[in-house]
């Protein structure tokens, strides 16, 4: 039977205004339908609520604020539907517009950071390793409990904002430490030490890893020495894709797995899974989606690009233009500082589309008579198809640059070889 | 027959058990404004969910689960009650909201798998107290 502490039913029965209620109320029941035997306190939040999805979320959002909720710890936007510095033109119109309007100005109105993006972890939002935190966004829980080792359980719309109100989560899931504990081992040593270390597997292996997962939480032997910050975003982002993924391991690499026993809590792996050089192939081929030469668009940055995926961009760009249009995703932490050094505007006339606050899959910006996409993102050829209706192919950002110039695929990757 | 459902949230209603045939994800599955089953792979695409009784043997967890459920309940489209054999709290969590919100909100219970099979297609009432019996 779920306890809340003395201060935390105040708070359910409105003393600390309607709003505050309201959310205490949610995380409450919550807790209660999820078996939780008392709250915990977050440290911070990442909240994915104020993506439209219908008026009813907007309506929720607006009681809130008509409560006088504000939030009680530091909280991030994920993305919504809508670019609100202007940088690209959304395709939502009329009422629909407003009410995706009206959702992400209640989410500001409560005291969240204007940050709309899914990429928090690389616009300063950094939980201390071992510390409680809300978080929402599949790719964002994922980077933030394995790569950071914060906990947080997968924080769905209405309780991400409840929990960042209420400072409080339902004591369950991946906040208790037994739950962290590895169970498979998912062992990519077979593969080629070059192939281990370049972007392009990085987002394959994640969605091999997301489907043998389900939600299960799994350890990585092999890349040991291959990571970085976007490498591990890029696995994260497709492993939580293709399935359940709110916490993987790297043996060597993230803070809860110096070494794969440990992250298996010393005892013996519930089973083993060793990546083949076929079963890459497989897989490789599993995230395109289409056939032929043929490309319409090029879409990068989910998650978000980082300024050092940017500055990659710009530098296989060097001076060429881009027959067809990429559409670079990002956050306003970087879009400030490539507006302030004119990188920007020298993109955008290569043919650069950047796309702030939101991206190409949550909502309409693509052209609408569709065609290919071609994408360097695991998550954006596992979404683009349905959220879309354009098919993918999927390659290098190195190989993405080069067709978007050449106006059809190209590919030069040795992967592909 | 009239059995006792564990009660997930309390409320009264009666409707015409479907009983899915297989696991749904709601977002994606569902179409929040009309309650039609819409997922090209589930069993039961193109039945639609609102005012029946709705058995579910299983869900596919989506974050976004109960935004669509929450749409259906403002649309006057949701299921006038959900018999669950495994609790999902991300779905219920849009009829926790609904409450807030002050709408009509439909009962919730978990219910063993054999009995959601038989009733499938039958007319059940509901009670605040969990009750479900036969009309």
């Amino acid at each position: 039977m779920l306890e809340l502490t003395d201060d935390e039913r105040a708070a359910a029965s409105g003393a600390r205004g309607e709003g505050a209620g309201m959310a205490m109320r949610i995380v409450a029941e919550a807790a209660r339908l999820m078996g939780a035997l008392r709250l915990i306190k977050v440290a911070s939040a990442h909240i994915d609520g104020a993506l439209y999805h219908g008026d009813s979320g907007t309506l929720f959002a607006e009681k809130l604020v008509e409560g006088g909720a504000r939030v009680a710890v530091p909280a991030t936007l994920n993305v919504g539907a809508l670019d609100l510095t202007g940088c690209a033109r959304v395709r939502l119109e009329g009422r629909t517009r407003e009410m995706a309007k009206r959702l992400m100005r209640a989410y500001e109105a409560m005291g969240c950071a204007a940050s709309w993006t899914c990429a928090p972890y690389q616009a300063g939002h950094r939980p201390a390793q071992g510390s409680d935190v809300a978080w929402g966004e599949s790719n964002a829980v994922a980077f933030c409990n394995s790569v950071l080792g914060a906990r947080t359980n997968r924080y769905g719309d209405f309780l991400d904002i409840a929990c960042a109100i209420s400072g409080r989560a339902p004591d369950y899931g991946l906040h208790r430490p037994e739950n962290r504990r590895a169970v498979f081992v998912f062992d990519a040593r077979a593969l080629q030490p070059e192939l281990r270390n370049s972007d392009t597997i990085f987002p394959v292996l994640g969605a091999l890893f997301g489907r043998i997962a389900g939600t299960d939480v799994g350890v990585v032997e092999g890349l040991q020495g291959c990571c970085n910050d976007d490498r591990l975003k890029a696995f994260g982002a497709a492993a939580a894709s293709s399935g359940g993924v709110g916490l993987f391991h790297v043996a060597g690499v993230t803070p809860e797995a110096p070494d794969a026993t440990t992250a298996l809590g010393s005892r013996a792996a519930e089973r083993t899974v060793v990546v083949t050089p076929a079963m890459l192939a497989d897989g490789l081929a599993a995230l395109s989606t289409a056939s032929g030469d043929q490309i319409d668009a090029v879409a990068i940055g989910s998650p978000h690009l980082s300024l050092a995926e940017v500055d990659e961009l710009a530098r296989l760009l060097g001076q060429r233009a881009a027959q067809k249009t990429i559409y670079a995703c990002t956050g306003r932490h970087v879009m400030k500082i490539i507006d302030a050094d004119g990188r920007r505007r020298a993109l955008e006339k290569q043919g650069v589309a950047f796309v702030v606050d939101t991206c190409v899959v949550v909502t309409p910006i693509l052209p609408e008579k569709g065609g290919v996409l071609m994408t360097n993102s695991g998550k954006f050829a596992h979404y683009a198809p349905g959220n879309t209706g354009y098919a993918v192919q999927y390659g290098s950002l190195s190989d993405c640059v080069e067709s978007a110039v050449e106006g059809r695929l190209v590919r030069t990757d040795p992967i592909w070889t | 027959m009239d059995v006792r459902g564990e009660v997930l949230l309390p409320g009264a209603a009666r409707g015409r058990v479907l009983t899915l045939a297989a696991p749904i994800s709601f977002w994606g599955g569902v179409d929040p404004r009309t309650g039609d089953i819409i997922d090209a792979r589930h069993p039961d695409r193109g039945k639609n969910i609102a005012g029946v009784v709705l058995g579910l043997p299983g869900t596919i967890g989506s974050s976004s689960a109960s935004s669509v459920l929450l749409e259906l309940v403002h649309a006057g489209r949701a299921p006038a009650a959900l018999l669950i054999v495994e609790p999902d709290a991300i779905l219920l969590l849009g009829l926790i909201v609904a409450r807030e919100m002050g709408w009509p909100t439909p009962p919730a219970l978990k219910c063993p798998a054999d009995l959601l099979q038989d009733w499938r297609g039958r007319d059940m009432a509901i009670s605040e107290d969990g009750a479900i019996a036969a009309v």
